[in-house]
């Protein structure tokens, strides 16, 4: 890697008086993107700000009304902490899916959403959970809903000198379920060619919330509003689903790729969405 | 670039050492601290080769800077035997003939002790999962796998023994 300085602030203040006139500078949680893509020479960074000494970004806790994820806090915390298990099991899934299990011991969710890759298997979960982004700068503390999180492959909505704090998650009404599924043609450790993110509440028979966004299939992940208004108001049946799953086929815009075809991906849209929303749905 | 100080624990004793900060924690335990059984594979997270305990924590040293290891707790394959007694796991890796080059090897034993040190009797499959981050070119896996649970066995044997 080429020489660069390190500081590990232990405040958001000091993080943020870090990053301040440095736009080069680089955040460094679980480092599996970052440390990789210097050591690639795919990036160079005159300044790596680790903010896995403030206590903010590296806490889980249940709060009134929802659950606050600090930012760098790893898959493998994610994924065997009592409060999301309980409360919020498609999120501990999806924890255990990105990566080995080493790598898990590193990277975080807040990475993930940060890295903005199209294929992040955490965000389409992220999106149909609800989840904000609380971020710090120089200008304070802002909010960003996590659909408007990424804006390229492999650009985000964070300004200049800002950085992701933690994200917050509704609690789940009663009734709410979420799910995400994707295909990978390996059984572990690899990238999503189609992936599905889904989540309905259903109240005396009637779906009452519905969300789907999908991985891998635009530049951005990508929020399905149209499914919302399609389910809303509808009992759960199979022609519901059916035509939700039509809704994230035709919103796909898939590019062709040494992983799959467009034609393929669009298919898969289509089978997933059906699969995850049938399971959320049941 | 001006280095850093670092103090860690390294396999249950205190160590201290100067890092640059672009050195990476495989680096620091190779090169600086002179223990050289964690191996450099791949380089970029892929293999595991290089996997140790960062407080506790299954990682890939590779990608871990040696300056984040400041005030934590490391543990390589150096710290698995005891004395000249070898630790189950690598005791079964010999006698399961499950290494030929080696290099491997000590990223294998690193994260299966992880595994059976929470949770001492785990299905093949799930074995076979965890290790899934460790990848071997030579050997093949089976006996890898025969070999962890013939050291989870014995393990769970020697505590009943207790």
């Amino acid at each position: 890697m080429k020489p660069f300085d390190y500081v590990a602030p232990t405040t958001l203040d000091e993080a943020v008086h870090a990053l301040a006139g440095n736009p080069a500078a680089r955040v460094l949680a679980g480092g599996t993107d970052l440390l990789a893509q210097l050591k690639g020479g795919r990036r160079e960074t005159p300044l790596v700000v680790d903010v896995k000494r403030i206590p903010d970004l590296l806490s889980i806790r249940m709060e009134e009304g929802g659950l606050r994820l600090g930012a760098a806090v790893p898959c493998i915390r994610i994924a065997t902490n009592p409060d999301v298990r309980a409360q919020y099991p498609a999120l501990a899934e999806v924890a255990s899916l990105i990566g080995g299990t080493a790598i898990q011991g590193r990277a975080s969710i807040g990475g993930n959403l940060c890295n903005a890759a199209p294929s992040a298997d955490a965000v389409p979960l992220l999106i149909v959970l609800s989840a904000v982004a609380r971020v710090a700068g120089p200008g304070g503390i802002r909010e960003i809903a996590v659909e408007d999180f990424c804006v390229a492959p492999g650009k985000n909505a964070l300004g200049e000198g800002e950085f992701l704090v933690d994200l917050f998650l509704p609690k789940p009404a009663a009734g709410f379920k979420a799910h995400y599924l994707r295909f990978i043609p390996r059984n572990e450790m690899d990238i999503a060619v189609v992936g599905v993110g889904v989540s309905a509440t259903v109240t005396d028979g009637q779906i009452t919330t519905a969300r789907l966004a999908l991985a891998s299939v635009a530049p951005t992940p990508l929020f399905v509003r149209e499914v919302t208004e399609a389910l809303v108001g509808k009992a759960p049946s199979a022609e519901a689903i059916a035509g939700a799953a039509a809704l994230a086929e035709a919103a796909a815009k898939p590019i062709s790729d040494m992983r799959a075809p467009a034609e393929y991906r669009r298919h898969l849209c289509g089978v997933l969405s059906r699969r995850a929303l049938t399971a959320v749905l049941q | 670039m001006k280095k850093t100080y670092v103090s860690m624990e390294l396999n249950g004793e205190p160590v201290e050492f100067l890092a640059e900060p672009s050195q990476t924690l495989l680096e620091c335990l190779r090169d600086t601290l002179h223990l050289t059984g964690t191996k450099e594979g791949c380089g970029d997270g892929n293999c595991g080769s290089c996997c140790v305990m960062l407080d506790g924590t299954l990682v890939t040293s590779c990608l871990v800077l040696g300056v984040e290891a400041e005030g934590r707790t490391v543990k390589t394959v150096e710290g698995m035997a005891t004395g000249a007694k070898l630790h189950p796991l690598q005791k079964a890796f010999i006698d399961h003939a499950a290494l030929q080059c080696g290099i491997c090897t000590p990223g294998f034993l690193v994260a299966a002790k992880a595994l059976l040190d929470q949770e001492p009797d785990p299905s093949e499959e799930r074995i076979r999962l965890w290790l899934a981050n460790n990848l071997c070119r030579c050997t093949g896996y089976d006996k890898i796998v025969r070999a962890v649970q013939a050291a989870a066995k014995e393990i769970r044997e020697e505590k009943q023994a207790q």
